[in-house]
């Protein structure tokens, strides 16, 4: 049975392979490029926060309630605007952008701020210009917790990406809608399937990462 | 210019900002060379003074000056390298090795390279942890007496004329206290530096001290030589006293 039930999707994806590959192309580069946004947004933003902690509640806050935002309904809320509803894929990244962002303030924020208070104050006293102190301490010892929630971010961000196939931004969710509409398994997996061997994928690089930067302890 | 103290406190209040006054009229000056011990039980303003002298945190009255400038006439970077601060556990970076975490300043200052080398070298040396054998380590891989001498050898790299401790034998057993006491003392006289060091342990502020300020409730009690303090009438000064003469009559017995 279970021989069976796998059989049939593998013959899909490989009578469909050509396909397979343009759609997991197409939806790496969504992911890859939401991310990368996500981070270069994220975490100087995370940044900001241990500099001006008043703003943290104003900016986790409103993270936290697009959180909350169905993604089919954000896609959907965003498409009648003027420059982003121009192409799918644009909105797509803009969506998938701001869900990514939250995890990776966050973790920022927390990596930094929870840095032993003598370590930081030593640096201070011994003239570690601020810039200094973040190059030199701060981002090093929170580089773990930060790619932590990189990690997070990435492997959440392939599963919302396959959604945005419903707004027509390509990527494997093409394969999931269209096994749905043709009630067909098999179609479905050949979308699901891939796309979680990316997830996990991603998963497991990142967290090889996270371990090599995790700080030795006693 | 050489005349004027090293460091000098002038009615210097401390409030934090929930208006709770930790330091309430501090005037004081250390003398150039001297080791000046703030002795005092937890809460009495020690740590504080140290504190606003590398302008860690900034009076909210009175004045401070360092090497005759007042503090708001020093770059503050500038300041804060030309004073070495060992703290409790150290403080070291636990992602650097034993050699970054000593030659840092040295390299933020941008000597050369083979200054740096002879430097970090010499400092290890100082402190009794031989570069060829501790240099490539990490902090998490010492003991807390070498994590100790880590922190000072840190402290000295720069060459800094003052150098501010905070307990910083404070968290070592009592053997490794003592062999570092010691070897400090000794440093000392080599060095000559203007040393600030807070301490709550009487035997240490005897031990170590030009000077003893006492400190308590966030007041100046007194400053005495070692002598002095034990000869002291002051009802402040008295339980110390008692305490180190009872615990030298034990010593004895």
């Amino acid at each position: 049975m279970v021989l069976l039930i796998f059989d049939n999707p593998s013959q899909f994806i490989l009578s469909h392979h050509r396909e397979v590959l343009r759609l997991a192309g197409e939806h790496l580069w969504l992911v890859g490029i939401s991310m990368l946004l996500a981070i270069v947004i994220g975490v100087p933003l995370g940044i900001f926060l241990t500099r001006r902690p008043g703003w943290k509640n104003l900016v986790l806050g409103t993270n936290s309630i697009i959180q909350t935002i169905p993604s089919l309904a954000l896609f959907g809320l965003l498409l009648p605007l003027p420059w982003l509803g121009a192409r799918a894929d644009r909105l797509a990244i803009f969506a998938l952008t701001l869900y990514a962002l939250l995890p990776i303030i966050q973790n920022t924020y927390v990596g930094i701020i929870g840095i032993d208070p003598p370590v930081r104050e030593a640096a201070t006293a011994m003239g570690l210009t601020r810039r200094q102190l973040l190059w030199h301490v701060e981002l090093p010892l929170a580089s773990s917790v930060i790619v932590a929630g990189i990690r997070v971010a990435t492997v959440s961000t392939v599963g919302l990406a396959t959604i945005a196939a419903a707004i027509g931004a390509g990527g494997l969710g093409e394969f999931i809608f269209r096994g749905l509409n043709m009630v067909d398994n098999n179609v479905i997996l050949a979308g699901a399937g891939p796309a979680a061997a990316i997830a996990l994928g991603a998963y497991l690089l990142l967290g090889l990462l996270q371990r090599t930067l995790a700080p030795a302890r006693h | 210019m050489s005349d004027s103290p090293a460091i000098e406190f002038v009615h210097v209040q401390y409030r934090t900002e929930r208006n709770r006054v930790l330091l309430a009229d501090l005037s004081l000056s250390v003398r150039r060379g001297e080791i000046l011990m703030l002795l005092g039980p937890s809460g009495s303003g020690k740590t504080t003074s140290l504190k606003l002298i590398n302008s860690l945190l900034t009076p909210s009255q009175g004045h401070i000056s360092v090497d005759g400038r007042p503090l708001q006439d020093w770059d503050l970077i500038r300041l804060r390298r030309n004073i070495g601060y060992a703290i409790q556990e150290g403080g070291l970076f636990p992602h650097y090795t034993v050699w970054d975490n000593v030659a840092l300043v040295p390299w933020l200052e941008r000597w050369d390279r083979e200054k740096i080398r002879a430097r970090v070298r010499e400092v290890l040396d100082m402190v009794g942890l031989p570069a060829g054998e501790f240099a490539t380590r990490y902090p998490h891989e010492l003991s807390g007496g070498q994590r100790q001498r880590v922190g000072l050898a840190r402290a000295l790299a720069a060459n800094p004329p003052i150098l501010l401790m905070d307990e910083p034998f404070g968290a070592l057993d009592p053997i490794t206290r003592a062999e570092l006491q010691k070897e400090f003392s000794q440093l000392h006289k080599r060095l000559s530096k203007t040393v600030v060091f807070v301490t709550h342990d009487v035997s240490e502020a005897l031990m170590l001290g030009d000077r003893i300020a006492l400190m308590d409730a966030g007041a100046l009690r007194g400053i005495y030589a070692p002598r002095e303090f034990l000869s002291s009438s002051d009802p402040a000064v008295k339980p110390y006293v008692d305490a180190y003469r009872s615990m030298q009559q034990v010593f004895q017995s």
